[in-house]
């Protein structure tokens, strides 16, 4: 196969995947060949030749997440040779690339560990446990048509940047998947840091974190003991600063709670 | 039919503004008796599925993501414009207008036009109050650069990730609404009918993608915001599972698909690296502010680079031909989209292409880190440049890029009146899927634009013109409609299964691809495109007796996901083929190699080719029949584009 360095060479390798499927069924790990891989393809390319492979055996491809392939919709989630998004520092799974692997290399292929995370189908889990965290507060209370001019509403430079930084979170959920207890804390902290970070997101400060906080509870994450593995395996290099934040913003919330009830 | 575009009386600046007087209102008290179906939750559907709600309409969200958070609006890079003016720099709601006319070929509705440009000042507003850390000042204000063809910075930006920024902003927003019960959100659910009961959108047939399960959903009014057909091509910047099966039964049931040869090819994506390609990745045109695009002077010393005889950094100035910059002075490498394109295309045919494949131009940046430093360029593109490295093994702090052009945006798509609703009563379409606002070819930092335009600010006030008149009664799944409509779908799904033929829906797809690209790509002429005609439809038969999907339709089932997407795109291909051959003129992201100017030059023909062509679905292998709506314009002077 041609790529864009003509001296790669092809390799060959063995995939040991998970397949299960579907949610109630067993899953076992199933071992299999590829050939001819270009050091220049994604991991999820590589995936496909293997799809197609299967296909025209008449056997069930893996079903997995993906689809912008470019790093940035969060929907790939492979536990790579046991880690988040596989070997690469700050890389998505999509944009890992056969090259840091060799040829004869056996690779496995997980799907996210986590009792939060329940698998679909294969390598394919459900991350709607997220979805209700952010249903839980992670938004500012304002409806369409009821702004002020943008300009009103100064930020200083270097709090904008560093509530960038944390909303730049792309909700993958590998931080749940290297954590040891499958905690959420990393993702938590990103939306409470940035939205109390901004004068946009004082006004709901104290009850967003403490409804956030109970229903990552309530999906039945575990719990933070800092180990920092989720920062580690962050493919978009999401500080382990805003769990700190987090803490803090939930005591603070605590000692003066606007919760009435 | 006689299209009737709805453009409001008066003056273009008050159109808008009176149009909202004069659409009728739904009582506050009734507003929770109606029911709204939303097709997609990018930007478009994402907003309007929110600030629906938030109006107090019972909303029901679909998505064929696991998360609302995922669709592909999430991947645009460069920003948002909007007539803000901050920037005292000439900037008007009228500038954005014009530009936005001009930039699209002049085959857009003023009317349109005209309202999203004066919209766009309060997509600001509401995304600055929903927290989306938009890049700023260091007095705090909000910043803004130049961008892709404008001359005034009025394009808001969060670094390289303004539609993440933007996406998790409407994301929150329904997020909201979910919580509030006020949207009930279906998530891993494909729509694959819309269903029709006396001429009015009353539905939707969708499909479980973790059980299988085909489900009837009922409502008052169905709005689609389910994003452009690019993959059509197979290989282009959308996401994997962007697609145009919505879209295309939405046009069987009745909705004109409007312009659909009208397709974008962005400049600056990275090359094709090998056959395995399953898409290819844009580098945001914000570089092209910065980076200066060439190739080698001569066709020999552009073989030496292929060859790697010579890296590009070691070519001497006198021997790179900065192209843009000689051909078009004013505007150099931020000339618009098609132009850049084209040209590249231009240098890669007379053997001066780069790369390997010899498929590519470089974007230097050496000029820009020399003057200001590698930190200050990192602190601007650093996350491009990262990627770039991550896909191609190159630094290009150290070396060029090498870039070619890809297909990234379809300005056709379902035509819609000036309320967003299409020839189907009660069945709307918002955002990329349809064609409203860019003509012939969009401009940078207009997409999220008009996403949110139509979500936020004109799905809100013009659905409630149609369910005002449109009595409460709930809508009933019991209608035999929709078990006609289910046992389509059923039918269509056991068909695809049953072949068991020797052929993928991947392969399947790419050659679909090739025959697009080479045929109705940058560049089309009357005698290839005959030919691709005939090329499509030869491909569908051998689909339907040849393609092979495996499992069954009661489980997740990628492979017949994917088979029922590229049936559809291989009946679009064969529309958008028929669509460019019918358009005799070269306009903006069409280019017909017989009309261009002695220069090579898009040549258009306003006389004969000013108008929308609405295509009408007439059954089954029939030949489709064409509308047109004229296009009128009254506040701009059509000119040949210059950029020189």
């Amino acid at each position: 196969m041609a790529g864009s360095n003509p001296n790669a060479k092809p390799m060959n390798l063995t995939l040991k995947v998970w397949r299960q499927p579907n949610r109630q069924a067993q899953g076992k790990i199933v071992e299999y060949q590829v050939k001819d891989i270009s050091p220049d393809m994604s991991f999820l390319e590589m995936l496909d030749v293997l799809n197609e492979d299967l296909l025209h055996a008449g056997q069930d491809p893996v079903a997995f997440d993906h689809d912008c392939r470019e790093g940035i919709c969060g929907s790939c989630d492979l536990f790579i040779n046991g880690r988040s998004h596989g070997p690469e520092k700050g890389t998505t799974t999509c944009q890992l690339h056969m090259r840091k692997f060799s040829d004869g290399d056996t690779i496995t292929i997980e799907p996210w560990r986590a009792n939060a995370f329940p698998v679909n189908k294969d390598l394919s889990v459900d991350r709607s446990a997220f979805d209700r965290i952010i249903q839980a507060g992670g938004y500012v209370s304002v409806n369409t048509g009821g702004a002020p001019d943008g300009n009103e509403i100064p930020v200083p430079k270097e709090i904008a940047d560093r509530a960038f930084e944390a909303a730049t979170c792309i909700g993958c959920g590998a931080c749940v998947a290297a954590c040891k207890n499958a905690s959420a804390m990393l993702f938590v902290s990103a939306k409470v840091s940035q939205l109390a970070l901004l004068p946009q997101g004082q006004v709901e400060r104290k009850t967003r974190v403490e409804n956030m906080v109970a229903q990552m509870d309530k999906e039945g994450f575990g719990a933070c003991t800092n180990i920092g593995s989720c920062a580690a395996e962050c493919p978009v290099g999401i500080s382990l600063e805003n769990i700190a934040i987090l803490n803090r913003e939930f005591l603070a919330a605590k000692a003066a709670s606007n919760n009435l009830a | 039919m006689q299209l009737d575009s709805k453009i409001p009386e008066g003056p273009l600046a008050e159109k808008w503004e009176k149009h909202k007087f004069n659409v009728k209102l739904v009582n506050p008290a009734n507003k929770r008796k109606y029911d709204v179906i939303v097709v997609g939750t990018g930007l478009a559907g994402g907003a309007a599925a929110a600030s629906l709600a938030e109006l107090g309409y019972n909303v029901k969200a679909f998505t064929y993501h696991d998360s609302p958070r995922r669709a592909h609006s999430i991947a645009a890079q460069g920003g948002i414009n909007a007539a803000k003016n901050y920037q005292n720099d000439g900037d008007s709601v009228f500038r954005l207008f014009y530009d936005t006319i001009k930039g699209g070929d002049y085959r857009a509705r003023e009317a349109n036009v005209y309202r999203l440009a004066q919209v766009s000042v309060n997509i600001i507003d509401q995304c600055v109050a929903q927290g989306v850390p938009f890049a700023r000042e260091y007095g705090g204000l909000l910043a803004n650069r130049s961008f892709g063809g404008a001359q005034v910075s009025r394009t808001f930006y969060a670094r390289g990730q303004t539609g993440q920024q933007l996406l998790l902003g409407a994301y929150s927003a329904l997020s909201r609404q979910i919580a509030y019960g006020k949207v009930k959100m279906y998530t891993r659910s494909e729509m694959l009918d819309v269903v029709v009961i006396d001429g009015q959108a009353r539905g939707i047939v969708t499909r479980n993608l973790i059980t299988g399960e085909i489900e009837t959903h009922a409502a008052h009014a169905v709005v689609l915001a389910t994003g452009g057909y690019g993959n059509v091509f197979y290989l282009s910047t959308n996401a994997k599972y962007c697609n145009v099966t919505a879209a295309w039964r939405a046009h069987k049931k009745g909705a004109y698909f409007a312009n659909p040869c009208f397709t974008q090819i962005h400049p600056t994506c990275i090359p094709v690296s090998g056959d395995y390609q399953s898409k290819l990745t844009l580098m945001s045109e914000s570089l092209r502010n910065d980076g200066r695009v060439w190739v080698p002077k001569t066709v020999e010393m552009a073989e030496r680079v292929r060859q790697g005889q010579i890296k590009p950094q070691d070519i001497p100035e006198d021997d790179r031909d900065y192209f843009l910059e000689r051909k078009y002075p004013a505007f150099g490498n931020l000339v618009p989209r098609d132009v850049a394109s084209r040209n590249a295309k231009m240098m890669c045919d007379e053997g001066r292409g780069v790369g390997s494949t010899g498929l590519a131009v470089y974007l230097d940046f050496s000029d820009i880190i020399k003057r200001t430093g590698a930190e200050a360029v990192s602190q601007k593109y650093g996350n491009l440049f990262a990627m770039y490295e991550k896909i191609t093994d190159e630094d290009p702090y150290k070396q060029p890029m090498r870039i070619y052009p890809a297909v990234h945006y379809t300005m056709g798509g379902l035509w819609v009146d000036y309320n967003l609703q299409t020839t189907v009563p009660g069945l709307y379409a918002t955002g990329e899927c349809n064609f409203s606002d860019h003509g012939a070819n969009r401009l940078g930092a207009s997409a999220l634009m008009q996403g949110l335009a139509d979500g936020y600010f004109v799905i809100p006030y013009t659905i409630g013109d149609y369910l005002a008149q449109t009595p409460p009664k709930p809508v009933d799944t019991n209608h035999p409609a929709f078990a006609e409509s289910k046992a389509y779908v059923q039918a269509r799904a056991e068909q695809l299964l049953s072949i068991n033929g020797s052929r993928t829906p991947d392969d399947f797809h790419k050659a679909l691809g090739h025959i697009m690209w080479e045929y109705c790509g940058m560049a089309r002429t009357a005698e290839g495109l005959k030919k691709a005609k005939g090329m499509i439809q030869q491909l569908r038969k051998e689909f339907w007796q040849d393609v092979k999907v495996v499992g069954s339709g009661e489980e997740m089932n990628q492979a017949l996901e994917k088979a029922g997407r590229v049936a559809d795109f291989l009946e679009l291909g064969e529309l958008m083929v028929d669509d460019a051959y019918n358009r005799n003129e070269s306009c903006g992201g069409h280019f017909r190699e017989e009309y261009q100017t002695p220069e090579g030059e898009a040549l258009r023909d306003d006389e004969n080719y000013a108008y929308v062509a609405a295509w009408e679905y007439q059954g089954d292998n029939q030949p489709e029949k064409l509308n047109k709506e004229a296009l009128t314009f009254e506040n701009v002077k059509l000119t040949q584009r210059s950029y020189k």
